[in-house]
């Protein structure tokens, strides 16, 4: 990472409040059942049987996660640039497209546990549903946007159709593609853990519930914690790998200060 | 006539296809038809729960909530988000409570809402609340770093005070950002609302569709989802109406690019 | 000699910028010059030499790392009340938001909020700039001269006493740079305010002005000093065409070009 100074007030206010929370949740007693000391928290994080508990549910978590990205990035980027390419396949599609769109995909969870019941496939099913969206329309909106002047270079430089799209179109829409993915990230999340809490059995939304439901308050606040964790580092991957794929230019904002 | 291929009236054409299919083979009884009643039960449940009443009532009380916490989100976080992008040391200074707070799923929300304020509007407006927060916050932040330097000199040259300043030039110049923000937060607000009745309620039109498949009333189920897609149409639309009073000057400038 | 003081004094200016990694540039360098009221003053150099830097110390923006600026005797900390700049980047400049009119009456309000007659006083300088009739139009329904002519319009409506100008011209086309160079003429002879005027181009700032500071290559300092008696009204055609002119040009080209070849 560039070298920033480290965010020494930024730490301050951190801690000040971590502080005020401890303090607060210990002097109290009824406010310490529903606001257990952070101190707390982590110490049952590293109590053996939590730690092995959630290393489990988080796996299963991770694991629906993964799968359901993945298979949602290569299905809608596959079609997406299908979509968005020949114009026909789109104008068959795009009603379709429109009128599935505004609906939050997770109405779609009860459908998928008729369908699939109340185990894995179904989980990684309603990822994929929720996930493809974001990566279909903007990487559509990325093939579209392809300027025309691009792909003219490319015929007058006697390029075929197929090397066009892989030469130059694929390359001018990645940013796009590159949000659609982004955008994606948090939604898979957002769906395994949802369906957990949903369905039950497994994974860190299961857990959290489960410990909320039985008044465990500290483990459910540890559950919370590591799912944040692991959105964190999530994202940060998602980040870094993204960086050293495309190219970014900052104009002359408040960002790029004299 | 020249058939134009890529008319609207494929997608049209595609759709009504799909339905047919949908009703010949529902009928035909292709597929299990607990799970595929015919597209014509579905559509003939949908009117009728929307004229008895029932749906609406659910979308209603679920509305009543989502607005509650979108707009209290928009009233806090919007100005908040002004002041992190205008100064850094504020910026600085939340930056880690809030990369901190950002990762946590909203869904996981909704334990802990429900733990402070039990299973009633309380946990909706929290959970919504929280959730919306950081779209807006980001995108205003955005919003606000985004201006051009040029245009803050100008502010200055022509003597104006810091709070003139930030009402005349950075809250218009930053609008469209703080639109969308405002927009990615909407989708988000719904979305939450589904599952927090999914997960603690016993009304509203997430828990609708939840129990109507729990009592196996597929038709039911499906004319719900039907509702709440026609719902988030709705807010959309309603949402672009509204934005492009302060925003018709946007997207004429877009345009023109 | 019972002379006013000059409305604008720069003194010893200079301004160092710092880079990341602990190394700095000198932008400008122990600048110098006056300005008398109601002249209409240029300062010309090569790209680069820190003419922006230089404006933006005189407008207040920007703090100078030494020397220091004197509006009407008063030291400048701050952008003064009594001057405005117009910047080169009329499209980073305007009110997206705001129609021309709106633009222009943000300058009026900036002076006055309360002026009853803000928007009769817009329409005018509107119509002095020659955009009548587009008062409802949002800037980029505009070209690029007219726009700048609002951005003008909308400094004007300030009424300041110094106009500062950083190559206000340089974003459009060479015609319209000419027609646009006519009607600042014809608004300083109207208006009477003292206008100091920044270009990389030295015949535009001949045609205009009544002297011309000539600034060297970064870091600049004012290397020369030229009045242009040349006669007013001036013509595109017969004052470009003028001996005095061409000998005016033809010495700050070759004083400009012996600062570029050092």
């Amino acid at each position: 990472m560039n070298s920033r100074p480290i965010n020494v007030a930024g730490l301050a206010v951190f801690a000040a409040l971590l502080l005020l929370w401890e303090l607060s949740s210990r002097s109290s007693p009824n406010l310490g059942a529903y606001l257990p000391p952070p101190s707390d928290a982590l110490r049952s994080l590293f109590r053996f049987a939590v730690a092995r508990e959630l290393f489990s549910h988080l796996v299963d978590t991770l694991g629906r996660f993964l799968l359901g990205y993945v298979i949602a990035a290569a299905l809608a980027v596959g079609l997406g640039i299908v979509l968005g390419y020949f114009r026909f396949a789109h104008s068959l599609c795009d009603v379709l497209i429109e009128l599935l769109r505004p609906m939050p995909s997770v109405a779609i969870i009860p459908v998928a546990i008729l369908l699939l019941g109340i185990g894995n496939t179904m989980m990684v099913a309603v990822t994929v549903y929720a996930c493809a969206w974001p990566i279909l329309l903007n990487t559509i909106d990325g093939v579209r946007n392809i300027d025309r002047t691009l792909i003219d270079t490319g015929r007058t430089f006697g390029l075929g159709r197929w090397k066009i799209l892989r030469t130059i179109a694929l390359p001018a829409a990645a940013p796009y593609v590159a949000t659609g993915l982004r955008i994606s990230l948090p939604i898979a999340l957002i769906l395994v853990t949802t369906s957990e809490m949903v369905v039950g059995g497994s994974g860190l939304g299961y857990f959290i519930l489960d410990q909320e439901r039985s008044f465990r308050i500290t483990e459910m606040y540890a559950g919370i914690v590591v799912v944040a964790l692991l959105g964190y580092v999530l994202n940060r991957i998602f980040v870094a790998l993204e960086e050293r794929m495309t190219v970014w230019h900052r104009g002359s904002t408040l960002r790029g200060r004299p | 006539m020249t058939w134009n291929r890529e008319s609207k009236l494929n997608g049209f054409l595609v759709l009504l296809g799909v339905m047919a299919a949908w009703e010949l083979a529902a009928r035909a009884a292709l597929f299990n038809p607990l799970l595929f009643p015919p597209m014509s039960k579905i559509v003939g449940s949908f009117f009728a729960l929307l004229f008895s009443g029932e749906i609406p009532a659910q979308m209603l009380s679920s509305m009543r909530r989502a607005a509650t916490g979108y707009f209290l989100a928009a009233i806090v976080f919007i100005p908040l988000g002004i002041l992190m992008g205008l100064f850094n040391g504020v910026y600085r200074a939340l930056e880690i409570v809030i990369e901190s707070a950002r990762p946590i799923p909203p869904p996981v929300i909704v334990p802990l809402a429900m733990l402070f304020f039990g299973l009633g509007d309380g946990m909706k407006v929290f959970t919504i609340f929280f959730s919306c927060a950081w779209p807006i916050l980001l995108n205003t932040i955005d919003g606000v770093r985004n201006i051009d330097r040029v245009l803050l000199h100008t502010a200055r040259t022509f003597g104006l005070s810091q709070g003139k300043t930030i009402a005349s030039v950075i809250v218009p110049a930053a609008s469209p950002q703080v639109m969308t923000g405002l927009r990615i937060s909407l989708a988000i607000t719904l979305i939450l609302v589904v599952i927090s009745e999914m997960v603690g309620s016993s009304d509203g039109i997430g828990y609708f569709i939840l129990d109507a498949q729990r009592r196996l009333k597929v038709d039911r189920m499906y004319a719900g989802m039907l509702s709440l897609a026609l719902l988030g149409y709705l807010l959309n639309q309603l949402f672009v109406l509204f934005s492009s009073r302060f925003l018709s000057w946007h997207r004429g400038m877009r345009a023109a690019r | 000699m019972n002379q006013p003081a000059p409305i604008l004094q720069v003194e010893g200016l200079s301004k160092r910028y710092r880079q990341a990694g602990g190394e700095s540039t000198l932008a400008i360098e122990d600048i110098s010059f006056t300005v008398e009221q109601g002249e209409f003053v240029s300062l010309v150099g090569p790209s680069g030499c820190g003419k922006t830097t230089l404006l933006m110390c005189v407008a207040g923006l920007i703090a100078p790392s030494a020397g220091r600026v004197a509006v009407k005797g008063a030291e400048v900390d701050g952008p003064p009340g009594n001057l405005v700049l117009v910047f080169q980047e009329y499209n980073k400049s305007l009110f997206a938001w705001r129609t021309v009119l709106g633009n222009v009456l943000f300058g009026v309000a900036a002076k006055d909020g309360r002026a009853g007659d803000a928007e009769a006083k817009a329409r005018r300088l509107i119509g002095l700039v020659g955009l009548e009739g587009f008062e409802r139009h949002y800037p980029w329904e505009l070209s690029g001269g007219m726009q700048q002519r609002v951005a003008i319009a909308r400094a004007l409506a300030y009424e300041p006493e110094v106009l500062l100008m950083d190559e206000p011209f340089g974003s459009v086309d060479a015609m319209t740079r000419l027609e646009l160079e006519d009607g600042l003429l014809q608004l300083w002879k109207e208006l009477r305010t003292t206008i100091l005027f920044v270009t990389h181009d030295i015949e535009e700032a001949i045609y205009l002005s009544d002297r011309v500071y000539v600034l060297g290559r970064r870091p600049s300092r004012v290397v020369e000093q030229v009045t242009v008696r040349l006669a007013r009204p001036r013509n595109q055609m017969t004052t470009r065409a003028d001996a005095d002119f061409m000998k005016l040009r033809n010495e700050i080209y070759r004083r400009a070009a012996d600062q570029s070849a050092k």
